[in-house]
């Protein structure tokens, strides 16, 4: 959804998105904590990371060269001096009274992150920053009836903040932004991209005006927004609600919002209507962070062929159009799985279909994903050579994968297991279409009168044959019968 | 040597978000934020102790710095950084040590209601 056809006009739905992404390291970004996700409540958990008095904030290179890869990785400018700031504000679960963030001078500048749409064409949109701050704790809100239960193991682990500019149009789009964001992440190594894990997050910033205008309209921002689905359906849902508003006479009051899913609605969220003086001033237990050119350069050079570049060779090398070259390189382990198939492959664009289709089908009916495939890439190749040199239809050998499936066996043994080997004879091919002609003269003079028809006999053919019979082979002997 | 250097980037945002001449109100109001209990009758007091501190603050803008750099810290140093290796915790007992109501291995506070 775009747009919102509205009583008095059409209101176009702008977003910008806040995207919180937690830093693949092992340690926090300012203690020696281990950041492992499921341990028992505050074990992972340093003096430091407590807010004890005297602790002092140590920052880890690990987390600053993800911040920079991530950065690289979004063809965004990289500043080599940038500064901690304190960003003021009291919640249970932020033990020091303050996050350790990035405000005005943030690691990562702007940046551009490209969409790939559903119909192979492509939408820049612009990055506006990416900075590093400290993940707050967990509250836990249903252990006991009056009381809040806190665990700190979270508290400390790195953040990158990734801010788009309101570039984005409507809720596809915003769904679109956070799959290929997340997509990036992962080939970068930089954020798992664990959505049920909180590892990746976002805020939702939403506004409408009519279509045609170019002042943005006041904006309402959604909170930790947790799954994509989520994305798009809080965008849908604030729109709507802003635009009912405005159609009312109503104005738009600027708020923090907490999206329901159950419900379907957003609502204000009362905690946060104070909390907007943060009062930031620069971090007097941090320097500044100064990075060097080189080894910025070093950490451009070992970056992997990201999504986009991945995109462009598999549709020049393998003649893939834009909307399968997109699926493939969408996961990193998708994209390495389609190169084995296709490699010295005659029709690369045989084993995309069976990839995107027939693979990736039953992969998701299984729960499965592609690194646990029963069918590794080299077997799905095989199954396609048989295909190729014509020993099985395409049918076949759709049953074939899923004897592969069940047995892990090869192509090739199921095939001389099952005696499925395509019938090319041309003699045996003939004496079944004989016998079918002879018992169904009715359908013979049909089928002499409207050629369409004739499709009835390749299918009994077929069907006679236990789907063997070439279907080439069929159709030239058919032809040639019911032309007598 | 913190204070110190926090107080000079405070002053321009509190300048600008509020009133020179500190009131009763404003004073609350940061009272609330640092969450400090401050007794009625103390205000008026408050707001004037402060205004002398920022009056005195004030004062630095007499001096141009327009060419000069801020100055971030009185030793020639970087920034220290630390390798990405676990070093630390696996003392939740020391964590909640100070903690007046602590729940299996959990803080417990009075309940916060989204």
């Amino acid at each position: 959804m775009r747009t919102i056809k509205g009583e008095t006009g059409e209101w176009e739905i702008v977003v910008g998105l806040e995207v919180h992404a937690q830093v693949v390291s092992d340690a926090k970004l300012f203690s020696g904590a281990s950041t492992a996700f499921g341990a028992a409540p505050n074990s992972q958990v340093s003096l430091v990371d407590a807010a004890m008095p005297g602790m002092l904030p140590v920052i880890n290179q690990k987390c600053v060269e993800q911040a920079v890869r991530t950065g690289l990785g979004l063809n965004a400018k990289i500043n080599e001096r940038s500064v901690f700031d304190r960003k003021n504000y009291f919640y249970p679960d932020l033990p020091f009274g303050y996050q350790i963030s990035q405000f005005k001078d943030p690691i990562v500048g702007e940046g551009i992150l490209t969409l790939d749409m559903p119909d192979g064409s492509t939408r820049e949109i612009g990055i506006e920053r990416l900075h590093l701050e400290q993940d707050a704790g967990k509250s836990i809100h249903d252990m006991d009836p009056h009381r809040t239960y806190v665990d700190l193991n979270r508290a400390g682990v790195a953040l990158m903040e990734i801010v788009s500019r309101p570039d984005i149009r409507g809720s596809e789009e915003a769904g679109l932004y956070v799959t290929k964001m997340r997509s990036i992440l992962r080939y970068l190594g930089t954020c798992d991209g664990n959505m049920e894990q909180g590892s990746l997050r976002a805020d939702v910033n939403v506004s409408v005006r009519l279509l045609g205008d170019t002042d943005l309209g006041t904006r309402c921002e959604i909170k930790n927004v947790n799954s994509i689905r989520s994305v798009r359906q809080a965008v849908e849902v604030e729109a709507r609600r802003q635009v009912e508003i405005l159609e009312a006479g109503g104005e738009i009051e600027q708020q923090t919002r907490l999206f329901d899913a159950d419900r379907g609605e957003t609502r204000a969220m009362r905690s946060k209507e104070e909390a907007h003086d943060y009062r930031y001033f620069p971090d007097p237990d941090l320097l500044p962070l100064e990075l060097d050119p080189d080894w910025i350069a070093e950490i451009k050079a070992s970056l992997p062929e990201l999504p986009d570049a991945k995109k462009a060779r598999f549709e020049g090398d393998y003649g893939l159009n834009a909307e399968d070259a997109a699926v493939l390189v969408a996961d990193k382990e998708d994209a390495a799985y389609f190169e084995t198939v296709a490699e010295k492959r005659k029709d690369p664009k045989l084993a995309a279909n069976w990839v995107i289709n027939e693979l990736a089908g039953r992969l998701k009916d299984l729960d499965l994903e592609i690194h646990n495939s029963p069918v590794p890439a080299a077997a799905l190749g095989g199954l396609l050579d048989l295909i190729e040199d014509n020993t099985i239809s395409g049918r076949i050998a759709k049953d074939v994968l899923d004897d592969m499936f069940a047995t892990g066996k090869d192509a090739d043994a199921l095939v001389e297991e099952k005696g499925l080997t395509q019938i090319t004879d041309t003699g045996e091919i003939e004496a079944i279409l004989d016998q079918i002609i002879a018992d169904n003269p009715d359908q013979v003079a049909q089928a002499k009168e409207t050629p369409k028809v004739a499709g009835w006999f390749v299918g009994q053919v077929m069907k006679a044959s236990g789907g063997k019979a070439n279907p080439a082979v069929v159709n030239q002997l058919l032809a040639k019968k019911l032309a007598e | 040597m913190a204070v110190v250097m926090c107080l000079p980037s405070i002053t321009p945002q509190i300048m600008t978000d509020l009133p020179m001449a500190l009131d009763k109100d404003t004073v609350q109001r940061i009272a609330r934020l640092a969450r400090i209990k401050v007794p009625e009758t103390e205000l008026e007091s408050l707001a004037g102790e402060l205004d002398n501190i920022l009056g005195w603050i004030e004062q630095l803008n007499e001096v141009d710095t327009a060419d000069v750099a801020p100055m971030t810290s009185v030793v020639e140093m970087d920034l220290p950084r630390r390798d990405d290796v676990v070093t630390d915790g696996g003392y939740p007992e020391k964590v909640l040590a100070n903690a007046p109501d602590a729940d299996r291995g959990y803080f417990t506070v009075p309940k916060v209601v989204e």
